[in-house]
Order: C-alpha cells, then structure tokens, then sequence
C-alpha cells in the first residue's frame, strides 16, 4: 500500500485528540478529585520540577536494564548452543528452564536481598531473569531448525562440527535469536524497574525509576508519578529501537521479512 | 557418446544394493548397475521407487542396508571429494552472495581465497550468472537459483554428479533451456551424472542410458540405450529418433505403474 502523506499526519491527529478528550475529562470531573488526573501541561511542569531526578533515576534504571539484558543475551546464546547440541541435552534441562520461568521473579526478590544485596546487582538478576527464557527458547528452536537439506550439504562438503555450527546453524538461527531479542528488549526496562521497586538501594543515589515510583505515589505527586511512566515508557522504546536497529543490520540484506513489496 | 576410451574400472558399481527403513519391507531390493565414466544416467520411474534413496546411498548420506557401492574404488562417504549432490531445491545460503555460495564448498575445504575466487568467476561465467555474483538469493528467479546451485555443485570440479530432480521445480521453458545448458557445461569436461527425473522428455534429452526402475520394491526393470549423438541442441528435439525414445520410454513407464497399481 503506498503511503500517503494524510498518513503520516495521523498519529498527530490522534493524539490531539487524546489530549482534548483528557482535558474534557477534568473539565467534567469534580475539582476535589482534579489532583486524581493531572492535566497534560502539569505533567510537563513536573518534568521541569522533577527533571534532574528523573534523569538520574533513568540512567540507574537503564544501568541495571543493559547489564541484565546483554548478560542475559550472551548466557542464553551459549547455553543455546549447548542445548541445541542434542535432544537428550534439551530434554535435561527444559524442565528447570520452564520452573525458572514459572516461579514469579517478585517471590526471588527477597533471597536476592539476603544473597547479594539490596542494589545494582539484585536489579542486574533480576532483569537478567525476565530476559533470559524468551532469548534461550527462540535462539534453541533456531539452531534446530536448519533446513535438513542445509545440513545434507554441509555434509556433503565434509564439513566439521564447528564449522556446521560457526557457518549454518548459526546464521540460520539469527531470526529467531532477534524474536528473542525483540522480546527480551520489552521485558528488560521493566525488569529493571520492578527490581529497582522490591530489591532496589536508594542510598547514594542509586535509586531508579521504581524507587521514584514509591517516593512520589507516597506524597500523592500525581504529576510527577506521570512524568515517572512516560520516563520508563521511553526507556522501553529506547531498548526496542536500538534492537529494531540490530535486527535490520543483520538480516535485512536476506531474510524475507526485510523484502521491499514490488 | 564422447566417453574416453581407457582401460580404467567403472566409476560407480552398484551390487545387489538392499535398503530398508527400519521393519518395513525394503524401498530398493537388490539393485546392481555399473557406470562407466562419462555416463549420463537418468533414474526414472513411480513415485516410491526409491530414485532419490538410490543417490543419497550413493553419497552416503544414508547407509546401506546390504550389498555394496563402490565410487571410484572407494566407499560413497571417503568419494566425497569426486561426487557432488545437487538437490531438488537449490538449498543456497540465504545470508551469503552468489559468489560466496558458489565458494563455499572450497572454503568448507580450506582452500586460498584466491583459488575460490578464480573457481566462483570461472563457473558463474559458465552457468551465465556473472553479472549477478553480489546478488542475494532472494534477489534471483527459480531458474537462476539453480544455476547458481550447479555453479556450486562444480566448484570442487567433481567426477561424479548426483542430482535429484534439480529442474523439477521450473517451468517447462526454463528446464528445457537449463537442459542445453547442462549439456553445454558438460562439454568442458564430462563428469559422469546419475540424473533423478520425472520427465521423460528431460531423461531422453540429457542421458545416454536411462534406467527405469519399478517401484515396491524398488528393482531395475529395463534399461534403455539413449544413441543420440552429442552435442545435443534444440534440433536433437526435433528428430524421429528422439521422438521414438520419448515414446517408448513413456510406454516402459507406463506398464511399470500398471505394475505398481496391480500389486
């Protein structure tokens, strides 16, 4: 479909419109309950009150998001390979890779506390955790998935093991290692915050997103509480855009999803 | 047939080959055959014959369950440097250019660059792909990704060639052109080709002996003698002779699936 330029305009038409509903909203509403919904130029006023806390919030929270997601993506490529050697390999460990999974994170929160600490390190595991499934499970269901007449060929080539792996399996696994990564990317900020709200150190300076969270909703700063998501909302957007970025750079040239339409 | 006259063994013996999958009565029941280099041998018959089983045993990418293949006195998987497989689809690297496809059979080997180089320009010429060497696979027709795919095939100068219905695929323009094509390649140097097809027209046109097999079990039930002179072109389609083998090998066919339906 060609893209015409009215389209271009309609996400600004949207949120215009979002913007105006909101203001009709307060309008409606009985002033007692006005500090409920901040109108949207309070909300840009505590991004100027509140800025250089948000800031340093942001970078805490996202210090915490990078180290857990990049240890997570090179510990879930590894043991991807390894589970990926054999049937009997993934049928040992799925299991305690799914009860990982299925144990919710916030239960873990304080035996991190008591192992490590609270602070940097409980929120780096954290998000290590969140990310970690998703990125072992895609990159394990790509390197098995290799076109079985691939494989003949290499074999055909007396190709070696490593060079199977290093030459076809590998780069016949990349989609599905950036599915992972694209989904891993989403979940990383939020790890990150919801480590920063139950295993977080605020001493020094520390504090992140989740730790605003808490201080703000505590002295009823709706604004200011706004201000905090849009922060973490741009976060997110950062860790997807710079994935989305990654995933172009390694597969648009072949892959079929990167196909122009003619 | 411009077959060398030499005193050398035969390329490839077969002898009472047997192949079967697990407890289920056998795909190919005592097949025996010898090619002579410089055969083109197309393996035609019913689906279910066990034409394609029969090259993979030869690559030895599957085991036999008896009987012997002999290729160039050595078993299939020590052959490997002498034969090469040309499959159904043209199983190119997605991810790789024409040009590093073509050479990845002598990179897998640990040859110099500059040998790879030379072996990729010299048969992407022959296969007229010269002009598409940077392409991705993406970016080629059907018809060209095969090409590339024979290009490859001939990177380590193979003496056996096993291909698998390699224009099956393709519309019937295109695989007659890639015909010529093949027999045109082969001009320069006449490897010795086990050719599995469906067409008749196709088996006629490249082979010089044509084994059809019956199917159920999988046996050889004729051979037939393909005496039409090379180069073949265009024209050789044209000839009574040609017509007459088309003819006849489609009747050889045919009884062999009324076999194949009886049974």
């Amino acid at each position: 479909m060609k893209k015409s330029r009215i389209d271009t305009f309609l996400p600004v038409i949207s949120t215009v419109s979002i913007l105006g509903v909101w203001y009709l909203v307060r309008a409606i509403m009985p002033e007692e309950q006005h500090f409920l919904l901040p109108a949207p130029h309070q909300i840009v006023q505590a991004f100027q009150e509140k800025g250089p806390a948000l800031w340093a919030a942001a970078l805490n929270t996202g210090r915490g998001a990078v180290l857990g997601f990049s240890s997570a993506v090179a510990m879930s490529f590894l043991l991807a390979l390894f589970l990926s050697l054999s049937p009997r390999i993934r049928a040992s460990f799925y299991p305690h890779l799914m009860v990982l999974q299925m144990t919710p994170i916030i239960i873990l929160a304080p035996i991190l506390i008591l192992w490590v600490g609270a602070g940097l390190k409980s929120v780096v595991i954290i998000t290590f955790l969140i990310c970690f499934f998703p990125m072992v499970v895609n990159t394990t269901q790509g390197l098995v998935s290799t076109d079985a007449n691939l494989v003949d060929f290499f074999r055909m080539c007396n190709a070696s093991k490593r060079q199977e792996i290093l030459w076809l399996r590998v780069p016949a696994a990349l989609p599905y290692f950036f599915t992972g990564l694209r989904i891993a990317a989403t979940l990383a900020p939020i790890g990150a915050i919801v480590g920063d709200l139950y295993a977080g150190n605020a001493a020094g300076g520390q504090g992140g997103l989740g730790f605003l969270t808490i201080v703000y909703s505590s002295q009823f700063q709706m604004g200011a509480l706004f201000a905090t998501a849009l922060v973490s909302c741009a976060l997110g957007f950062v860790f997807v855009g710079v994935v989305l970025v990654l995933s172009w750079w390694g597969l648009h040239k072949w892959h079929d999803s990167y196909r122009k339409e003619t | 047939m411009t077959a060398p006259v030499t005193s050398r063994p035969p390329l490839v013996r077969f002898t009472d080959i047997v192949k079967r999958f697990g407890d289920k009565p056998p795909v190919i029941d005592g097949v025996s055959l010898t090619a002579e280099r410089g055969d083109f041998i197309s393996l035609i018959g019913p689906s279910g014959c066990g034409k394609s089983t029969v090259l993979k045993l030869m690559s030895g990418l599957l085991p036999l369950s008896s009987g012997e293949i002999v290729v160039d006195g050595m078993k299939p998987v020590n052959a490997r440097e002498e034969l090469f497989y040309v499959f159904q689809e043209p199983t190119l690297l997605p991810w790789l250019t024409v040009r590093a496809n073509v050479e990845l059979p002598l990179k897998i080997r640990g040859r110099p660059a500059p040998e790879r180089e030379a072996v990729a320009k010299k048969n992407l010429a022959l296969v007229g792909l010269s002009e598409r060497a940077d392409f991705y696979p993406r970016e080629l027709s059907g018809g060209q990704k095969m090409r590339v795919s024979i290009a490859r095939a001939l990177s380590m100068s193979p003496e056996l060639l096993l291909m698998d219905e390699p224009f099956g695929a393709l519309d019937e323009m295109t695989r007659d052109h890639l015909n010529e094509e093949l027999l045109a390649i082969r001009q320069q140097h006449a490897w010795t080709a086990f050719f599995v097809t469906h067409s008749v027209a196709e088996a006629v046109f490249l082979s010089n002996r044509i084994v059809v097999l019956s199917a159920n079990p999988g046996r050889i039930h004729t051979e037939v003698k393909v005496d039409l002179p090379y180069p073949r072109t265009e024209e050789t389609r044209l000839s009574a002779e040609y017509q007459r083998l088309v003819a006849e090998v489609s009747r050889l066919l045919r009884s062999v699936e009324r076999l194949k339906n009886a049974a």
